[in-house]
């Protein structure tokens, strides 16, 4: 890395803040949509899909750094794959244990955190290019911006669905539920006028400011075409 | 001919009433991502079938003759993974080989088709349902992929019309996108009643 000294904090700064939100997984690049769609019809299972995906991310964007100058480029996505699915495996024996009545919710979407295109990008983009320090802040910073997203939408649906959020009863008794928010359709709808939301806010506030240059990290742009 | 009306429900079930990318939201990335055009859609589709069809089978088969017997469930996450990774390098050879320029088209599509959902969750689902025979396994595992064709050609000629609309500014691109896969949901689950 071409970094100097006193841009390297800058660089780890960037790397924690960027995932937030100027590239959120979910919000800004609307990678790794099944889970964001799939786990959101109330707050607990978004909440614990979030953290067992910074887990997972965590670990893996760790290890495929370490072994980054290992890595022949034609096997490179198998080891990825390879390395997630072993951290997943250990996310869902975990989760069976001791939280059985979630994991029981979750289903099939724990063992799916492999497929997740969010931690192969990370992987692809950050991991396998930069040092252990700058991947791992830079797996908080996307794990964090990604349940975040997630807690958000699923809250909308919750409250709107149930009138309650984290099942605590928030609205009034004479509140009608909006049961199609709890379904399929809801996800899809929900996401979509959020989306839309940030665009119309974001807009607004990048027309008078300038954005700041990026910074020179590696992977600063998202270039990767919207994956499986 | 029992056994044909249940292959045949478990069939229809998982193209129309439990279609992944409508119920499941598996393979949303593509769907969302890809599907403009309903040429490239459409192989995209048939790809994804093949390699759908060809890793359920092929994961059923390791799973129920050799993980069980042995008792090593505990790898069959890593298992299910290389297996697709190698059906997907399969397919990109053969395409490579033998239609060139639909290769081209794919670009770094084709190696992705590894992440797709659609697969590995036909894989994990198999397991779930309880699927406890090889026939029954293929049917699924085909029909789950050509339920992913019908989805993403009927979303890329919707988005192909929509490129002509007047979409206001803020819902351009992904919001667009997101509201018509909510509304199209919705007209898939008038199949709901169709199979108890």
């Amino acid at each position: 890395m071409s970094a100097s000294s006193n841009s390297t904090s800058g660089l780890y700064s960037t790397a924690l803040l960027t995932g937030l939100w100027r590239e959120n997984p979910t919000l800004r690049l609307v990678i790794g949509m099944c889970p964001a769609l799939a786990v959101t019809a109330t707050v607990k299972p978004a909440l614990t899909m979030g953290l067992s995906v910074i887990f997972v991310l965590i670990c893996s964007n760790l290890v495929v750094s370490l072994m980054r100058n290992l890595l022949k480029p034609h096997l490179r996505i198998i080891m990825f794959t390879v390395t997630i699915a072993t951290f997943v495996t250990i996310c869902d024996l975990f989760l069976k244990a001791y939280l059985p009545k979630m994991s029981e919710i979750l289903g099939a979407y724990v063992p799916l955190i492999i497929v997740n295109c969010l931690i192969i990008f990370r992987a692809e983009a950050r991991a396998s290019k930069s040092g252990p320090l700058v991947s791992i802040l830079d797996a908080v910073g996307m794990g964090a911006g990604f349940t975040l997203a997630l807690c958000l939408l699923a809250s909308i649906r919750e409250l709107l669905a149930t009138g309650r959020i984290f099942e605590i009863p928030v609205l009034p008794k004479t509140f009608v539920p909006w049961l199609a928010l709890q379904m399929p359709v809801g996800a899809f709808i929900t996401l979509g006028l959020m989306l839309g939301l940030i665009n119309v806010l974001t807009h607004k506030r990048e027309v008078p400011e300038e954005e700041p240059a990026a910074a020179p990290g590696p992977g600063a742009e998202p270039q990767l075409p919207a994956p499986a | 001919m029992d056994r044909f009306v249940t292959l045949l429900m478990g069939f229809l079930s998982v193209v129309l009433v439990n279609n992944f990318v409508f119920t499941k939201f598996l393979g949303a990335c593509p769907y969302l991502g890809v599907s403009g055009r309903i040429g490239k859609a459409l192989g995209m589709g048939l790809a994804v079938t093949f390699v759908t069809a060809l890793s359920g089978t092929l994961t059923w088969m390791v799973d129920a003759w050799i993980l069980t017997p042995l008792h090593l469930e505990i790898t069959r996450y890593i298992c299910y993974i290389v297996i697709i990774a190698g059906a997907v390098q399969l397919v990109e050879m053969y395409v490579r080989k033998f239609f060139p320029s639909l290769y081209e088209a794919f670009g770094v599509y084709l190696p992705l088709i590894a992440t797709n959902c659609v697969i590995l969750g036909l894989c994990l689902f198999l397991d779930i349902w309880g699927t406890d025979n090889l026939l029954e396994a293929v049917v699924l595992s085909t029909g789950t992929g050509i339920g992913f064709t019908v989805a993403i050609c009927i979303m890329a000629a919707i988005r192909e019309e929509l490129a002509l609309a007047d979409v206001p500014e803020a819902l351009q691109g992904v919001p667009i996108t997101l509201i018509t896969a909510g509304l199209l949901t919705l007209a898939f689950m008038g199949f709901a009643g169709m199979i108890k």
